[in-house]
């Protein structure tokens, strides 16, 4: 499959098996070797890279990141950090100032991070960092090295933008879904119908792992980003459209000043890296028991919209999930959009991990109750973790709807998760615990609804 | 003179940039094979049958070897020769490797490696500390038992008694840069490797022996390695051998590279382990006698696993005087991984299991943990009772107490001579206002129900030198050029430590010379033999001084061939600023360095350096095994969620003992990195095995290590102002184990968060998982 874009601003093109990653590609063809292998997961970050396309510059692990993927983007490793003349980038020189590098293994990748939010003029350090793990520091003097880069301006030739090739309008329908011009949504639903047994790739930030990890030929593939008409987000007065190949960075921008609960979800949900990448289409349609959107989606009244040829159906997001690794999607059909019903904000997102930051969670719970009177007048409770789907607590809720916000209701809803949930032991938590936790989230609910402060990240020394 | 400068890691340009090499960075000659192993996914049984057809007709696939392929020695131990290379009749593990795949690609290797059909008769597998125990599968004939005085009598003398266990969690290394192996073959059986080890010599050993070659015929390199903490100090040896034998075998050069998955599922980690205790103690918290039983569990091979439980132990008194002491030592053997070196060795696990005896102790009277902690702490050095500065409120000493007059030796017979934890302490105390905050937390946590604040001291006191006496020496070689630039080499390895650096420091203070003169080189078996691994803190004590005496002997060579030249003294002949100084004439170092060529004199030496003063019976348990000890203390507070468990960091205090700083910059690194990692260890790493052996937590998606926003949101690291009392170079201190153990408060911490949920002890085990400070609060709740 071939696939033309800027590699440290000079264009490239390469034709390849579809499959083959950015981070192989680079290392092994390029001998561009300064972007890491570490875990080949999109885990740690040794692998970031800048990627540009039109809507701007993000850091992305090069291992999960197909080549196809990359069609007229513009690529910046951490060979193309420096200028040509050799001058170091602010945040290398800043790195090396505040002893941010021990062993280096890392650095690479916490470079190409750090002047990726430099450029973007981010300095929320901390979450644009969760995805760079590094095990020598403490991540102490990197820090120190990213806020002292922060009042320098970026060096012209980390900006790639200026030399995006002009972006090319839909097309014909095409043999394969690759490099070939982009492809409108009718002719994508068309040749999906036809082409059913064909893999769907978004981000990547699963389907990668087949790859990387479990050596699935997936033989025929469609890269979704070659799609037009498949991502954006439409904010009306009475719902939110969104486009199933909008990333979750994006999702997070937009979807923060409505539901801050949500928006902050999101901020957990992987990295700056994956979040670029991922999208909620994907989140939803490889059905995990564990994503952290569905949960905040079902509780937010989300419904579903899919698409196969020119038929589309709506349905509620929770009735999309069937059982464990079944969804109510056939053959050739895709997710198009969810819409999101406005009506207030009475929505509270509860992850819960072993690390804060880019930990898969062993619960999320996300917890809708509007309120009239201290009365519970609508109430949606749904969960990642507690069964083989993301799924509604309807026992509990029935315990809570019309009931007043007391220790009697809670204690009600609370033994009612009992019938609603019968929860998984695995690496993440014990079936008791993760039921402990489940109950105790509505506590958590019910206190804050009445004010109370329950969350050990608003805390302070 | 460039000493106790704060520089940058030697490597900083490189590493920012992308340039620095790995082991797989480095450029590989056309035809460069790949290996992958194939691994049994059997915890224990016997091989029935492996049928490699598939395996071979992969796409890419050149050779495909079983144990019976290998040409000599199939053995990748450090100590027991109990380690194949590749498993011969019965497997011992999940992940142990079967056979070794040689292919084109990197990729193919790993793809072919699942295609193997392997049936193993599979039996009844010892997975946890508690099977082997009841199995009495260990190594060594019995439990180890070191230990002063008549516990039994002086534990019914006691006005107070405990007994208590706490569960200690394994630890993941991972570092970034997974293992890595390059072999090239030379002429005449010659062998290159390039290593990602911290013991080059060991590599060196085990391919010599694969390949039936005497070991001048191997030589092994090594420029960097992207973290190693312990992890590669043995577990290396797997992947350079296999590269050596398939290199010979091939006539290729041989890359392998375990990818992250493989490499957490193969190789070693730190030791779990059980402590269980019963301890006597006077109402002031005063320890008179303790029982410990330290339960260890080490995996299918021996590896390092006695020298790691000789630490443990050696470690169990901490930084307290113990009068009548005993510590038992099982070993236990398991069909787990093999546990291995981990920064601390042992000594995290044992200093831990006396700070939770302190803790408890201490709940039990009621009485804040860190005046229980003081109390017991050995005599300050040189006198009998300790300073309060910070306390006139606590009555006096009783100075005629008998036991005061020999409380300084260790349970193992050191006497220690250097003890400045009274001092350090209170110095953190005041400085991190301990006491205060310890206020303040009470009263905000009973003003809030469902997040408690927690704060906790703990204090670290480390034995510096390997615990096998010979492996403390080391080598170096020096040589200056005649343009007057020096080219440094010596057995230490670098993983990130700052050991380069810290060494060339040395040197261009020796010559009186920049930086910029000293070439750092990779270190390389031919230059400097016999090496023992970068390891036990050990790196700059013994490169360092080795370093020192290569320099100082081309010094006084140049020295004496200036002062023949100009009818001075040698010592008159001064080496600063980049110049030589004679009575008559200044020369510039180049110029020194033409002339004492010209005149015919060898500028290229060799250091040697061992370790004085040191001698250990590790059978008895007596002795003195450490040349001396680093100190460290840390204060932590901490947050939980009393619904959840989550919790966090907020501040942290630190006060270490880094004797006379070689580059205090470095060690602040060694010290906030170690800190966090040693957090991590107690906090949110935790390893998970099935019922069938199998390590459910093998990648950074199931194995959390901390994140950026883990680290302590207010976090204060001071350097201890003094200087090592022993004769080490320039009279620093060993940094890079020490620290780790200073994450100990932040466990104490989150312990007495939870403690503040109820009224009992809340026997808080490690890690800390958000899981396990649930279980806590509901003990302490009762």
């Amino acid at each position: 499959m071939q696939t033309t874009f800027l590699l440290n601003g000079e264009s490239v093109t390469v034709d390849t098996s579809p499959t083959r990653t950015l981070l192989d590609w680079l290392r092994e063809e390029k001998g561009l070797t300064g972007t890491k292998e570490g875990c080949n997961e999109g885990d740690c970050g040794a692998c970031s890279v800048m990627v540009t396309d039109h809507a701007g510059a993000r850091a992305l692990n090069a291992c999960i990141l197909f080549l196809p993927q990359l069609e007229g983007k513009a690529v910046r490793t951490i060979e193309g950090i420096a200028g040509s003349d050799g001058t170091l980038h602010p945040v290398q020189q800043a790195m090396i100032d505040h002893h941010g590098s021990q062993c280096g293994f890392c650095t690479p990748g916490f470079v190409v991070t750090m002047a990726t939010a430099h450029l973007n003029g981010h300095a929320d350090h901390d979450t644009q960092l969760a995805g760079n793990l590094c095990r020598c520091t403490g991540y102490v003097p990197i820090i120190r090295a990213a806020e002292a880069a922060r009042s320098a301006s970026p060096p012209d030739h980390v900006d790639d933008l200026p030399l995006l090739f002009v972006p090319n309008t839909a097309g014909e329908a095409p043999e394969e879904l690759g490099a070939e011009p982009p492809t409108s949504l009718d002719n994508f639903a068309h040749w999906y119908a036809e082409n059913p047994d064909a893999i769907l790739i978004a981000g990547a930030t699963d389907v990668g792992l087949w790859v990387t990890k479990q050596f699935r030929d997936l033989r025929q593939v469609a890269f979704l980003s070659r799609v037009v008409g498949l991502d954006g987000i439409t904010v009306k007065p009475d719902s939110i459209r969104i486009g199933a190949m909008t990333t979750l960075s994006d999702l997070q921008r937009e979807i923060a000043p409505l539901y801050p609960s949500f928006g902050e979800l999101i901020r957990r949900y992987g990295s700056v890296q994956v979040r670029g990448a991922a999208t909620i289409g994907g989140n939803i349609a490889n059905g995990s028991p564990i994503g952290d959107g569905p949960p905040a989606l079902i509780a937010l009244g989300a419904q579903l919209h899919l698409r196969r040829g020119d038929d589309s159906r709506t349905l509620l997001l929770e009735d999309f999930f069937l059982e464990y690794g079944k969804q109510d999607r056939r053959p050739g059909e895709f997710v198009e959009a969810i819409t999101i019903p406005r009506a207030g904000d009475h929505l509270r997102c509860y992850k819960l991990s072993k690390r804060f930051d880019q930990d898969i969670s062993a619960v999320c719970g996300c917890f809708w109750m509007r309120l009239e009177n201290d009365r519970i007048t609508e109430v949606r409770l749904a969960f990642g973790g507690m069964a083989g789907i993301p799924t509604r607590a309807e026992a509990a809720e029935a315990e809570l709807l019309d009931r007043p916000l007391n220790k009697t209701t809670l204690a009600a809803g609370i033994a009612a998760f009992r019938e609603d949930f019968t929860p998984l032991s695995d690496m993440r938590a014990s079936a008791e615990y993760r039921m402990q936790a489940a109950q105790n989230m509505l506590v958590r609910a019910f206190a804050e609804a009445r004010g109370a402060r329950a969350s050990v990240l608003e805390v302070g020394p | 003179m460039s000493i106790a400068k704060p520089l940058p890691h030697d490597a900083a340009v490189l590493h920012v940039t992308g340039q620095a090499r790995y082991v797989d960075d480095v450029p590989v000659p056309a035809g460069c094979l790949h290996l992958a192993f194939g691994l049994s996914d059997i915890a224990s049984g016997r091989i029935v049958s492996v049928n490699l057809e598939a395996v071979r007709a992969s796409p890419g696939v050149r050779k495909v070897l079983t144990a019976p392929d290998l040409p000599f020695a199939n053995d990748v131990s450090p100590s027991a020769h109990d380690e194949p290379l590749l498993a011969i009749n019965r497997v011992h593990y999940v992940g142990q490797p079967l056979f070794l795949v040689v292919a084109d690609s990197h990729l193919q290797a790993r793809l072919a490696a699942r295609l193997a059909q392997v049936e193993i008769d599979a039996d009844q597998p010892l997975l946890t500390l508690d099977e082997a125990l009841a199995a009495d599968s260990r190594f060594e004939d019995g439990p180890r038992v070191y230990g002063r005085g008549d516990v039994k009598d002086a534990m019914c003398s006691a006005p107070c008694r405990l007994q208590g266990q706490i569960r200690i969690g394994g630890q993941e290394h991972f570092y970034l840069e997974g293992q890595a192996a390059l072999a090239v073959p030379g002429e005449g059986g010659d062998m290159h490797v390039h290593s990602s080890t911290q013991h080059p010599t060991e590599i060196q050993h085990k391919v010599a022996d694969a390949l039936g070659q005497p070991m001048h015929a191997v030589r092994v390199e090594t420029r960097r390695m992207g973290g190693g903490f312990g992890g590669k100090e043995s577990q290396g040896n797997a992947l350079a051998v296999a590269c050596a034998v398939a290199a010979h075998l091939m006539n290729k050069p041989c890359k392998m590279r375990y990818d992250r998955d493989d490499d957490m599922i193969i190789t070693g980690k730190r030791h779990d382990f059980r402590i269980d205790y019963d301890v006597g103690f006077h109402v002031d918290g005063r320890i008179i006698a303790l029982d410990v039983q330290q339960f260890t569990r080490c995996g299918w091979a021996q590896d390092l696993s006695l020298p790691v439980a000789d630490r443990a132990m050696l470690h169990a008194d901490n930084a307290y005087f113990l009068p009548a002491v005993r510590i038992e030592s099982h070993r236990l053997k398991t069909n787990t991984q093999s546990a291995t070196a981990f920064r601390g060795f042992g000594g995290p696990q044992g200093m831990l299991g006396m700070e939770r005896i302190i803790d408890h102790v201490a709940a039990h009277l009621k009485l804040d943990p860190l005046r229980v902690r003081e109390r017991n702490y050995y005599q300050k050095e040189g006198g009998l009772s300790a300073p309060r500065l910070q306390e006139p409120q606590l009555p006096p000493e009783d100075v005629s107490d008998p036991e005061r007059e020999t409380r300084n030796t260790t349970p193992y017979g050191q006497v220690v001579q250097d003890f400045i934890l009274h001092d350090l302490t209170n110095k953190l105390v005041a400085a991190a206002d301990y006491s205060d905050r310890r206020e303040a937390i009470e009263a905000w946590n009973s003003e809030n129900e469902l997040l408690k604040k927690g704060i906790a001291f703990s204090p670290v006191k480390f034995g510096i030198s390997f615990t096998l006496t010979h492996l403390n020496q080391a080598g170096a070689l020096v040589h200056v050029y005649q343009d007057g630039s020096i080219h440094l080499n010596h057995g230490g390895t670098e993983m990130g430590q700052g050991l380069f650096q810290k060494v060339a420091q040395v040197a261009a203070s020796r010559f009186g010379v920049g930086l910029d003169s000293v070439r750092i080189t990779p270190t390389d078996t031919a230059k400097v033999p016999n090496t023992s691994a970068t390891a036990a803190s050990s790196g700059s004590d013994l490169n360092g001084m080795a370093v020192k005496l290569a320099c100082d002997d081309i010094r006084c060579r140049m020295a004496c061939h200036l002062a023949l030249l100009h009818q001075c003294r040698p010592d008159e002949v001064r080496f600063r600023d980049g110049h030589v100084e004679t009575p008559g004439k200044i020369y510039t170092f180049a110029e020194a360095a033409q002339s004492a060529y010209m005149g015919r004199v060898s500028l290229s030496a060799t250091g040697f350096y061992k370790t004085p003063d040191i001698s250990w019976d590790r059978i008895k348990g007596k002795g003195r095994p450490f040349f001396y000890f680093a100190y460290g203390a840390a204060i932590t507070e901490v947050v939980i969620d009393t619904l959840t468990g989550e919790n966090r960091i907020l501040r942290a205090d630190i006060l270490h003992d880094a004797g006379a700083s070689l580059n205090p910059a470095l060690d602040r690194g060694q010290i906030e990195g170690g800190y966090v990692q040693g957090a991590g260890w107690l906090t949110m790493e935790e390893l998970v095995w099935d019922d069938a052996g199998r390590l459910k937590t093998h990648a950074p998606s199931t194995y959390k290590i901390p994140a950026c926003s883990d680290r302590p949101e207010i976090f204060n690291v001071t350097l201890w102002d003094g200087e090592n009392k022993a004769d080490t170079i320039y009279k620093s201190k060993a940094v890079g184990e020490p620290p780790l153990m200073l994450g100990m408060s932040a466990f104490f911490a989150i312990s007495d968060a939870c403690a503040a949920c109820g009224a009992n002890y809340p026997d808080l085990q490690a890690p800390a998982t958000p899981e396990q400070i649930m279980a806590a609060i509901g003990r302490a709740r009762g």
